[in-house]
């Protein structure tokens, strides 16, 4: 495949990296020159100095024949209308944007653009998951179909300790996938109950999601 | 949004006119351009934050005008107010010509002061001795 990526900071930087050494056709396009020149002695002729907003540096990129553009500077508005003209004028396929201001995930996905990548989002749920103790954790979007998946911690005193997943009212939309119970991890039945100590994996829709938390967190 | 020299006289002109005017600008600074008399507000943020657009009134807003410093601020703005917010007039301001007639032709109200700057430029040095000079006429013919 022939890749566009756009902005060579750690991000562009490594990334080019591992698509080429997976074997595709990169060009890194990066509009700070001395960014270009310290690359170049390793890049070679992978990075390019240009603005990639305006179509001349896209054109000279070849923006017409390339498969996937990957917008991944650090400004949230650069990645949009990089994303918007190698659409629009180039007729680019696939466009992948990282965005900031995990708001902006939303606006981007209206605005057409293929792939968004919240790099603040993915960290604040990696952090969230990684305190001990959080007892409700959003642990990713699906983004299509307007679902999360969630993990919840069931506590001594929960409510819903010590029911079968049959006899709980679950929020309409919503199942519980998985529970975690020690080391073994079950695909739960209607007759399966929820014991204290349970890391219990459900999949809501988003709008269903703080009614899960509120049923499975209150505590008696 | 944007006071810059053109964002502040925009937004000083209308008010004077009795508009109900809010500009924003990142930098506080930049209201040191605005007269002592300017009766708008001002709000400290940045046009491409809905949070940001909502506590400069977007939601009673009749108009909308980007003309930030940033090209793709401006058109990122414009977008996020069309998509957003029900306010009837949006006017982008994006100095790339190329860009400015991608945008355009998607059906955004733009201005591009590139080329409204240079025609009037090109006009008046025409209009000096009623003839076409050898050099800019090559120029134009170029841009054509």
């Amino acid at each position: 495949m022939y890749i566009i990526v756009v902005g060579a900071g750690k991000v562009g930087y490594y990334l080019s990296r591992n698509l080429l050494e997976e074997g595709h056709e990169v060009l890194l396009i990066e509009k700070d020159a001395k960014k270009v020149e310290r690359m170049t002695e390793e890049l070679g002729s992978v990075i390019v100095l240009g603005d990639a907003a305006e179509a001349t540096t896209l054109n000279n990129a070849g923006a017409a024949r390339a498969d996937v553009i990957i917008a991944v500077t650090g400004e949230d508005e650069d990645n949009l209308v990089v994303c918007q003209i190698a659409k629009q004028k180039f007729r680019v396929g696939r466009s992948v944007a990282r965005v900031s201001n995990p708001r902006n995930e939303k606006v981007f996905r209206l605005l057409g653009i293929d792939v968004i990548v919240s790099q603040t989002s993915y960290i604040m749920n990696l952090i969230e998951q990684s305190i001990p103790d959080q007892s409700f954790v959003h642990l990713l979007n699906l983004r299509y179909a307007d679902l999360a998946i969630v993990e919840a911690r069931i506590d001594h005193d929960s409510v819903v300790a010590h029911q079968s997943i049959g006899e709980i009212k679950l929020p309409v939309d919503c199942v519980i996938a998985a529970i975690g119970r020690g080391a073994h991890v079950t695909i739960p039945t209607g007759a399966t109950e929820l014991l204290p100590g349970d890391d219990v994996i459900a999949v809501t829709r988003s709008d269903q999601e703080d009614e899960l938390r509120r049923l499975l967190c209150t505590v008696c | 949004m944007g006071c810059g020299r053109v964002g502040a006289r925009i937004a000083t002109i209308l008010a004077k006119n009795g508009h109900d005017v809010t500009i924003i600008d990142v930098e506080g600074e930049a209201f040191r351009r605005l007269p002592p008399t300017f009766a708008g507000r001002t709000v400290i943020g940045t046009g491409i934050d809905e949070a940001v657009l909502r506590s400069a009134g977007i939601d009673e807003a009749d108009a909308f005008i980007a003309v930030s410093g940033k090209d793709n601020r401006n058109i990122m703005a414009t977008q996020l107010v069309a998509l957003l917010f029900e306010v009837d007039e949006r006017i982008c301001r994006i100095t790339d010509p190329v860009r400015e007639e991608t945008y355009r032709r998607m059906g955004m109200t733009t201005v591009c002061p590139t080329t409204t700057v240079s025609a009037v430029i090109i006009d008046k040095v025409i209009d000096l001795d009623g003839s076409v000079p050898t050099r800019l006429a090559a120029t134009l013919a170029d841009a054509s």
